[in-house]
């Protein structure tokens, strides 16, 4: 049995909040740095060196990457041998997001209710948290700020098993398309496939934590990722939607097992700002 | 990247056509959802509006809280088509410049076309260099809205593009 306080889940979740809102993941900045490469239009051009002139000035004078500094989402892992001492550890979770998104600065962006009132809760709370048990003594949490622009533009298809492969490659370029410039293109997306309506979002979600030098382990996938990421960029929207050649950055699939009737996709779609960080404890 | 100065007088508005790249200064307001909302309920209601529509320009943005001593945060674009519903309403009252992200309807296109106004767009997620560009941020109204009040911002060389020009040429459609 290991003990954890949530003092140090609280600091630690504070101290993400500003890490993710200024500083690029290492892999999605190099993976921009070759898209900028890649351009040849002069406008597509100008826009890749803004970004990466946005993520420099972002880091060095901590102001955040982007305006929209998201909703928070926690994927926690704890293992069953893990007490929590202190308090409870999603409000832990909470606090820390609340401190965080005040102390660094960041957007609160949440709204109490969705529909009527829409009043601005000033805390960036609450967070979307998922929690999952599993073995041993770690507590694991993956987090994220996600920004609205791109999460508008995601979606969930119920296909029919007979629509396979090609189903899902032209629901998840549909998706795309349809997302254009809005959702502040090079993307990153996140596909989920199999369970069922609801978690083939989460599943979705969860893709968009792994890193974009990272293929999915099942090499059927791993082709399929690639074969996605060559039609998304054959669509032509590229950085800021000015048609260059970098439309997504990386496509990343999570798959579960699902129902004999039964063939969910969702797609979740991020802007090149894909912010997370894992905290190991 | 052509320089241009808020407000534009027609020759100014004329000049500019969809692709091009430019470099604003001037006074902008900025306005998204909730403020939209506001003050489209103002004007039904036939009330005073808190800023003067008339040859203005509203910034689509929700700024982070400004970290002292820069006069704000991060301050890049929102999605300008959430804003359709409400903006050919605008436009007929005179609003001149909007500056935004991404594609807007067909009721915003004719509406820029029928007062000769302009859509600009900015780039998504730069907030951290387009907050370089604002010298000053001075709160006008809505202030409960947080993020989304109406503050009136002055910009100097802020890099656009024209989205939309009064011709109704668009970027994203070339």
């Amino acid at each position: 049995m290991r003990t954890i306080h949530t003092e140090d889940i609280k600091k630690r979740v504070r101290e993400a909040c500003g890490q993710m809102a200024h500083v690029y993941c290492s892999d999605i900045l190099k993976a921009l740095k070759e898209g900028r490469e890649r351009e040849t239009e002069e406008r597509s051009v100008i826009a890749m060196d803004i970004l990466l002139e946005n993520a420099e000035i972002a880091e060095k004078e901590q102001i955040p990457i982007c305006q929209d500094t998201g909703m928070v989402i926690a994927f926690i892992t704890i293992g069953q041998d893990v007490r929590i001492e202190g308090g409870l550890l999603k409000q832990a979770v909470e606090d820390g997001v609340m401190e965080g998104y005040r102390d660094y600065y960041l957007r609160a962006s949440v709204v109490s209710d969705p529909l009527f009132d829409r009043i601005n809760t000033r805390t960036n709370t609450p967070a979307i948290i998922y929690t999952d048990i599993t073995e041993g003594e770690d507590l694991v949490i993956e987090l994220m700020q996600k920004g609205f622009g791109s999460e508008n533009m995601s979606a969930v298809k119920m296909l029919k098993p007979a629509e396979g492969i090609e189903g899902v490659i032209g629901f998840v370029t549909d998706t795309i398309r349809k997302a254009g410039p809005n959702a502040c293109p090079p993307m990153i997306v996140g596909v989920g496939i199999g369970g069922t309506f609801d978690y083939a979002a989460v599943l979705a979600k969860k893709a968009l934590l792994h890193s974009t030098e990272e293929d999915n382990p099942n090499p059927r996938y791993a082709a399929l990722e690639k074969e996605l990421l060559k039609r998304a960029n054959d669509l032509r929207i590229g950085p800021m939607g000015l048609h260059g050649k970098t439309t997504a950055l990386k496509i990343n699939i999570e798959t579960y097992p699902t129902h004999i009737a039964g063939l969910p996709c969702a797609v979740n779609i991020c802007c090149h700002a894909c912010r997370h960080e894992r905290l190991v404890f | 990247m052509k320089k241009i100065k808020l407000p534009l007088n027609e020759e100014e508005i004329k000049d500019l056509k969809a692709g091009d790249a430019v470099l604003v200064s001037g006074k902008v307001y900025t306005a998204r959802d909730a403020a939209h909302k506001r003050l489209h309920e103002m004007i039904q209601n036939h009330q005073e509006l808190p800023i003067p529509l008339e040859g203005s320009a509203i910034y689509y943005v929700g700024p982070t809280p400004a970290k002292p001593p820069h006069p704000i945060g991060s301050a890049g674009p929102t999605t300008a088509s959430r804003m359709d519903a409400y903006t050919p309403e605008l436009l007929d009252l005179g609003l001149q410049v909007m500056i935004g992200k991404g594609k807007r309807n067909e009721a915003v296109k004719e509406a820029i076309i029928r007062n000769h106004a302009v859509y600009l767009i900015t780039c998504g997620g730069a907030g951290a260099l387009i907050s370089h560009c604002i010298t000053d941020a001075r709160p006008v109204a809505f202030e409960d809205l947080l993020a989304e009040a109406i503050v009136e911002l002055s910009v100097k060389d802020m890099p656009c593009f024209v989205g939309i020009d009064i011709r109704g040429n668009d970027i994203y459609e070339e």
